[in-house]
């Protein structure tokens, strides 16, 4: 198994802890009382995290060969997707509960910073994974 | 890859694409007080990403790498293709009943073609998941 995949498929089972122990949270909300724009987060750790992450670590390593010298494809973009997904998906649940509690221009901008590296991760998947996906 | 999982597997890949693209439009919009009207594209955000991404990518990645039969025939493959077929109009028209104002109807229409094509994929599949001959990496 690639350390591509490996690494996907750890940081997707980190995402999985998170989500559930959020929701852990969220359910004792009466004894422990949660911020606002927590439950979407907890969608988005759980779906995006966790999920769309291990797709995507799985599939790299399975989809049919790009070549033979680039049996992945451009690995470097491989990468960037990673760390873009992730970098947005951190951001976004520091930021979300901040501002729902108290809007601030900084915490919506950042919000908004999350929303376009999540995006660009999902494109970048998408390029990454479309010239794979081919009858042999 | 078989055409039928190309098929399945790029259309998750499209949904994969569109889902994240209004997910972005309301995340950023919420950060920014913008783009009330992305708010539309909510109900399409959950079915692209929930059914047509990750449903149909299991889908398409079942119908590829599940144990085939002698003959290295993945049986009753017109099955698998109405349930691909069935899925994709449920998710569009449940995900675009709300953005195009669609008459309610269309949102129940959509979830029964999305419970048919699941039906349909589960029958089709059923017997292609069972053991391997000769069993690998089993004593």
């Amino acid at each position: 198994m690639p350390i591509l995949t490996r690494a996907y498929i750890k940081t997707s089972f980190i995402y999985l802890a998170l989500a559930l122990t959020l929701g852990l949270w969220l359910a004792a909300g009466s004894l422990l009382p949660s911020p606002p724009g927590l439950l979407p987060v907890y969608f988005h750790l759980f779906l995006v995290g966790w999920v769309t992450q291990l797709i995507i670590g799985i599939g790299l390593w399975m989809f049919p060969k790009f070549s033979r010298e680039q049996p992945r494809g451009n690995e470097r973009l491989a990468w960037a997707v990673f760390v873009l997904l992730n970098a947005g998906l951190v951001l976004r649940a520091i930021a979300e509960p901040i501002h729902a509690t108290e809007p601030a221009p900084f915490w919506g901008s950042l919000l908004a910073l999350s929303a376009l590296l999540q995006w660009l991760g999902g494109l970048g998947f998408v390029a990454l994974a479309w010239p794979r996906i081919k009858e042999r | 890859m078989p055409r039928l999982s190309v098929w399945a597997i790029r259309l998750a890949l499209l949904y994969l694409l569109f889902g994240f693209t209004f997910g972005a439009l309301m995340l950023a919009g919420k950060g920014l007080a913008l783009w009330p009207w992305a708010w539309a594209f909510f109900p399409a955000h959950m079915e692209f990403l929930l059914i047509g991404w990750m449903v149909q990518f299991a889908f398409g990645m079942a119908y590829w790498i599940l144990p085939r039969y002698a003959g290295g025939s993945r049986g009753q493959s017109a099955w698998a293709l109405a349930a691909v077929i069935a899925l994709n109009l449920g998710v569009l028209l449940v995900g675009l009943q709300v953005p195009f104002q669609w008459p309610s109807f269309t949102l129940l229409a959509g979830r029964i073609l999305e419970t048919l094509a699941v039906a349909l994929f589960a029958a089709y599949a059923w017997g292609r998941v069972r053991p391997t001959y000769p069993p690998t990496g089993s004593k």
